[in-house]
């Protein structure tokens, strides 16, 4: 029995603060006017992609102590930008990644289940959580938990959330004006949760939403990072977006759908990518090599290096090579607000490797940084993309990818113009919407409701279980998500 | 504050009106609450009339007569949206008129809440401000958790226990905006440079920690959003006492009061602007608009009615902190002109029931302003502080130019 063919899935993400977005392009514009969202977010609907997807960080990043000046700095309120991308758009999906640690259950659960009324049913929820007092210095709730305390209270966080949007229970308000009725249910919304992190109760004030609950995506690469995925989430987005890590990811966490009564359907996996497009694939890969060269300039480089290093490395040639002294290991992160400043565990060991490498292919700082920062792109023409990226899909790489351009706002135009065309003709990829909401256009049933406590705690009870929304941050393609 | 000839109106948008039985009305579009259309054509309206900017209410607990706790009935409008959120969802579809969502001070972060507004600040291109409430209500505090509120009764309200608790919501009040602010001023105007020539894309002198430390919150920053297209978008204040008074007089840029007649807005005025000189605030502007409720139909016999009808079926009379009006457009046009006299320099109509009022507020009322030249007959600004009068700010933060070049040594 052959396999049957897959639809594919695709979706947005609005360059973020991080190296991949070319700021210098000429063709670069605001980051932070309206109209840069609108364009971006019309441009993916126009494409008929699932959803567009906004990053998170309530810190500017620092380094040696001052702000990082090199990429783009700053960003809108998630929300915010959200709610006003439902006015200008009809269809497609709005994702926000909303941090855990900083807020509270009933704050968040309203603010998405006021999007999800106010798009009328595409809000989605990229749950992720902070750790670091860095960041919480700017919250009423900073840093005074300890580093695995926070972990559990993410957990609580999300598994509090549901509780608050079942709270109606799918209730519709009758509005009647001729009896008067406005509710039927006097104790709509009635709720109460109560453990070491959350002792709340009362009636949340938001009816059940059009979805029911946002659509959750999770972003842990952990194995407890996968199981906690194939417990409760609608979406993973994901970092491996090559063929054999690819496949490998896809099987793992899919093979861990059946322990929770869940089919493949139930869990979509959409890595990051980003793509460079040309008339001919010779000619995409010219511009490809030159979009490395910009997002990672020779002081990028340096930084980078800085970043593993710890140490300041200010002067150093990028075009010479590496440093031949080894990371400091004894002091704080000279980084700070990046999700990779963990990432390097042991640092001596990783700047061997790094040296041994730069050496055996004789590159110099910022040639060896733009390889090792690199991460899968779809480079080619556009007939070569669409094909690259349904082998990948047909092939159980992902479900589809989330596209993250370089260029703001106007780097999804080429692709929403081109190969989105190859798709539908193909029939891989929709000609239009099918339905209205965001769990339609992912092909995703009603929210399960099983009890909120035990959709959660399938993970929960572990340490390496809390360790998976921790993750969420870190565990994403270094600068994809920032 | 130099008179200005014309009256500033803004609309207090709250559910289906301001009356408990306005969702029964015929024209009432309950069943939309909860829509992004039906507060989009609200904000829409308000536009069409000229007005310089809307409220949204908002509130964590679910509506209730019962002060201290919720009541469990099923014949009033219970549930609503985010007032943020619904502000950005109707920003796109208008071009003038202000938005100006609430914000519970008492349960929400200064830091995400600066840069929300900041936000719908880009969204509105300069149209955006801010309704600063406390929380008072102990249900309230039930559903965050963070601490509790011991409940108030409105027979202690002047007892000194309950005067330093309120005190003490409203110094909160005053830390959060002062925070909401220096966020939005944390980055210069021209911090983002853009120079390809040395890699940077800021200049990271031009963006300041703010480090407020008080009582409540610290607070780092800078912010994660660019000052604002407003520079600093317009802070509003509800205040029925002395103490609220003061955060009017020392925060805001304009303060909603309640008085029930002119007198009465006269002393409260008197009292405001005494405050705003203590403050140092003299020379800032700082608008007074009375809050009033209304009934608005084309007899007074009519809007006196429908008050009539609509208290029989809430079944009871309607009361309010503000004076309720029943009348014609005219009549009120006659009681806005009068009490401007006290000092006022505005008014914000509660719409007794939506839509009906509020269209008698933009198609009536308005021209009727204007045919007595009292109210704009169109816009002279884009932006929210335009329409209001006030200037652009300087950062609080930016170096200042010496004036002169500073002689060589």
């Amino acid at each position: 029995m052959s396999k049957p063919i897959k639809q594919i899935h695709l979706a947005a993400h609005f360059p973020g603060v991080n190296n991949t977005t070319v700021w210098s392009d000429p063709a670069a514009g605001s980051h932070i006017e309206f109209a840069s969202f609108a364009h971006f977010a019309q441009t993916a609907e126009r494409a008929k992609f699932d959803f567009v997807f906004l990053a998170e960080g309530l810190r500017l990043r620092e380094q040696g102590g001052q702000i990082y000046d090199l990429d783009v700095v700053g960003r809108p309120d998630t929300f915010t930008v959200l709610a006003a991308l439902a006015a200008v758009t009809e269809r497609i999906g709005l994702t926000g990644t909303i941090n855990s640690t900083f807020n509270e259950p009933y704050e968040v659960a309203r603010q998405f289940a006021s999007l999800d009324h106010l798009s009328d049913g595409r809000a989605a929820w990229n749950v992720v959580t902070s750790w670091d007092a860095f960041t919480g210095e700017n919250f009423r709730r900073g840093g005074y938990l300890a580093e695995q305390d926070r972990y559990d209270r993410a957990k609580t966080f999300l598994r509090t959330a549901w509780e608050l949007f079942d709270s109606w229970d799918g209730y519709r308000i009758p509005a009647d004006k001729e009896s008067g009725v406005f509710l039927s249910d006097p104790k709509a919304g009635t709720f109460e949760h109560r453990d070491r992190h959350f002792d709340i109760a009362g009636r949340f004030n938001v009816p059940t939403s059009p979805q029911e609950r946002p659509v959750i995506f999770q972003a842990g690469d952990s194995d407890a990072g996968r199981e906690f995925a194939a417990s409760c989430a609608d979406a993973i987005f994901g970092r491996h977006s090559t063929l054999g890590p690819g496949q490998e990811f896809y099987t793992d966490v899919k093979r861990r759908l059946p322990s929770y009564g869940r089919t493949s359907e139930d869990l979509l996996i959409l890595p990051a990518a980003t793509f460079v497009l040309g008339d001919t694939d010779a000619e995409a890969a010219e511009l490809a090599v030159q979009v490395r060269r910009a997002q990672v300039s020779g002081q990028t480089a340096i930084k980078f290096l800085e970043q593993l290093w710890n140490r300041d490395l200010s002067g150093y040639d990028p075009d010479g090579p590496l440093p031949q002294t080894d990371p400091d290991v004894s002091g704080d992160s000279i980084s700070k607000g990046r999700a990779a400043d963990r990432m390097y565990r042991d640092r001596i060991a990783v700047a061997r490797e790094y040296r041994e490498e730069a050496a055996a292919k004789n590159l110099s700082i910022r040639e060896l940084m733009i390889e090792k920062t690199s991460r899968q792109s779809f480079i080619g023409s556009a007939e070569t993309v669409a094909t690259q990226i349904d082998e990948l899909v047909q092939a159980d790489a992902a479900d589809g990818y989330i596209l993250v351009p370089h260029i703001t706002p106007g780097g999804l135009d080429v692709f929403a113009d081109t190969v989105v065309p190859i798709l539908q003709e193909r029939g891989r990829y929709r000609a239009d919407y099918e339905g209205t909401t965001l769990r339609e256009h992912l092909g995703l049933g009603s929210p399960r409701k099983t009890p909120a406590g035990a959709e959660a705690g399938a993970a929960a009870g572990t340490a390496a279980g809390a360790q998976a929304e921790a993750e969420s941050e870190a565990a994403v393609p270094v600068g994809a998500l920032q | 504050m130099s008179p200005d000839p014309l009256l500033h109106l803004a609309v207090a948008l709250d559910g289906a009106g301001w009356h408990p039985a306005a969702w029964r009305e015929p024209d009432a579009r309950p069943d939309e609450l909860f829509r992004g259309r039906y507060w989009t054509d609200l904000v829409v309206e308000a536009e069409d009339g000229l007005l310089d900017f809307v409220t949204i209410e908002d509130s964590f607990g679910v509506q209730s007569t019962d002060f201290n706790a919720v009541d469990d009935r099923v014949d009033q409008v219970r549930g609503r949206l985010d007032a943020v959120l619904t502000a950005a969802r109707a920003a796109p579809a208008t071009t003038h008129v202000g938005i100006v969502p609430t914000v519970v001070a008492s349960h929400t972060e200064p830091f995400h809440l600066s840069k929300a507004i900041a936000t719908l600040d880009y969204a509105a291109a300069g149209r955006a401000g801010l309704r600063v409430q406390i929380s008072a209500k102990p249900y309230e505090y039930a559903l965050i958790g963070r601490r509790t509120t011991e409940p108030v009764r409105l027979a202690d309200i002047n007892t000194a226990e309950v005067q330093t608790r309120i005190a003490e919501h409203f110094s909160e009040a005053a830390d959060y905006v002062e925070v909401v602010r220096r966020l939005w001023d944390s980055w210069e105007d021209d911090a983002e440079i853009r120079d390809a020539a040395t890699g940077r894309f800021i200049d990271r002198e031009k963006l300041h920690h703010i480090d407020f430390e008080g009582d409540w919150f610290d607070v780092r920053g800078p912010s994660i959003t660019p000052r604002p297209p407003q520079g600093q978008p317009v802070v509003t204040a509800l205040g029925h006492s002395s103490i609220p008074y003061q955060l009017i007089a020392r925060a805001a840029d304009v303060g909603f009061v309640t008085p029930h007649d002119r007198a009465g807005a006269a002393a409260i005025v008197a009292e405001i602007r005494r405050e705003q000189e203590f403050a140092g605030r003299a020379s800032d502007t700082v608008h007074v608009f009375a809050d009033l409720v209304v009934f608005l139909d084309e007899s007074a016999q009519a809007a006196e009615e429908r008050r009539a009808r609509l208290d029989e079926v809430a079944g009871a009379p309607y009361t309010s902190d503000a004076y309720i009006f029943a009348g014609t457009p005219s009549e009120l046009a006659d009681l806005l002109a009068d009490w401007r006299h006290a000092g006022l320099t505005g008014y914000r109509l509660r719409p007794a029931a939506l839509p009906h009022d509020l269209t008698r507020i933009t198609r009536a009322l308005v021209p009727e302003l204007q045919a007595r030249g009292l109210f704009r007959t169109e816009y002279q600004a884009s932006t929210l502080r335009g329409h209001l009068g006030l200037p652009r700010p300087a950062n609080r933060y930016a170096a200042v130019a010496p004036a002169v070049a500073p002689a060589a040594v």
